[in-house]
């Protein structure tokens, strides 16, 4: 139990994925304009994330031992799929939430975030429940960064910002500054 | 090739270099590279195995360009950059262990590299062998240059050294901020600040 509690918390504040990794830095730059979309994103990431892991250690158990050199490549032929059957399912299932998540639902098969935890995964030698928790953990993390950003982009809309550093280089500065005050979270448990 | 087309292909091949350098005005490709840019060295690994990944999926995707059904297109992209990623982690674990134990994963995550798709998708698939050939490399170069002026300010700053070579001296203390992550948004927003504030004064 303290050995999930233990990959939770790694996964989603010590080393979090966007500000320890700088994986899925696209989406981490490009929609998190506003706070209600950037939740949204990072819902629907945790959901791909969760089944990716799923697929992944099905992959990895029965399939990969046979074919090491197959790894990368059916490791993304996956997400494309469950990323093109997600969007799918939700399409019938619920309508309403189909139409909020628009664009961001096929763009989460480019999240380097999802490839990367089911490569850190294997690497780790994670079992299924511990995979599961792994990446629940990451995608909160992912959702975590998305929001803080995005809370600090729509105060910093207002503000005075030179003209030379708005844009590209401003939203590097934040995501430097919260980089650094994530690093804090290092000491957060014993031998981390 | 006739004389036009190669003076094509020299445009084509320096508009990556510089003027449209993909990390320094495109802003592409930064996820998989950000964190392993702490060194001179792992910069050079990175860019040339991102460089080697592009120019080889740019000369399939372009010789296939007539066989492709468009509806598909995206996937057999994706599978042709995942079968040169491939190639180059096998390459780099038997030729370099060393460096490709520090980059780890991060190597594979070559497939997921916006820009990689992005020119297969852009230009690769709509252009001749040669023409897509001069872009990739090109676009490769350049990126690779990005990532080692990225890795080479911060092993200075961050180690007092360049390519494992101490240069700053004893009484030098090393920025221990420039070799952790945050060091490597930190050196690119302030070479896009830097880049923006000399395209002013032109």
């Amino acid at each position: 139990m303290d050995d999930l509690l233990f990959i939770f918390a790694s996964a989603s504040v010590i080393n979090n994925f966007t500000l320890a990794y700088f994986l899925g830095l696209c989406p981490f730059l490009g929609v998190t304009g506003r706070i209600d979309t950037a939740l949204r994103l990072g819902l629907a990431t945790i959901f791909v994330m969760m089944i990716t892991a799923l697929a992944s250690w099905c992959l990895n158990t029965w399939v990969l031992p046979h074919a090491p050199y197959l790894r990368l490549i059916s490791f993304i032929v996956v997400i494309a799929s469950t990323v093109q059957f997600v969007e799918m399912a939700i399409r019938k299932l619920s309508p309403a939430l189909f139409r909020a998540l628009g664009i961001f639902l096929p763009l989460i098969t480019t999240n380097c975030a999802i490839l990367g935890l089911a490569l850190f995964a294997t690497n780790r030698g994670y079992g299924l429940v511990q995979g599961l928790v792994f990446a629940f953990g990451a995608g909160v993390g992912f959702t975590l960064a998305l929001l803080i950003m995005a809370g600090i982009r729509e105060e910093s809309e207002l503000a005075g910002v030179p003209a030379l550093v708005r844009g590209a280089a401003m939203s590097f500065f934040i995501a430097a500054i919260l980089s650094m005050a994530f690093m804090g979270f290092a000491g957060l448990f014993h031998g981390s | 090739m006739a004389t036009g087309d190669r003076r094509y292909a020299r445009v084509e091949f320096s508009k990556g270099l510089w003027r449209e350098n993909p990390v320094f005005v495109a802003v592409l490709g930064l996820c998989p590279s950000m964190a392993v840019t702490n060194t001179l060295t792992n910069a050079l690994v990175m860019g040339g195995a991102t460089a080697f990944v592009l120019i080889g999926s740019s000369l399939l995707v372009s010789l296939l360009r007539r066989v492709v059904p468009r509806p598909v297109r995206i996937s057999i992209y994706i599978i042709v950059i995942a079968t040169y990623v491939t190639v180059v982690d096998f390459l780099l674990a038997a030729y370099m262990p060393v460096a490709h134990k520090q980059l780890g994963a991060f190597i594979s995550l070559i497939v997921v590299n916006c820009l990689i798709l992005g020119r297969q998708e852009a230009f690769a698939s709509r252009q001749p062998v040669g023409l897509a050939l001069a872009d990739a490399a090109g676009m490769g170069g350049g990126f690779a240059l990005a990532l080692c002026m990225i890795g080479a300010i911060r092993e200075i700053l961050g180690m007092g050294s360049l390519l494992g070579v101490p240069l700053l001296g004893d009484n030098f203390e090393p920025w221990a901020i420039m070799v952790l992550p945050p060091g490597g948004v930190l050196t690119l927003a302030g070479l896009l600040v830097l880049f923006a504030w000399v395209r002013q004064r032109n």
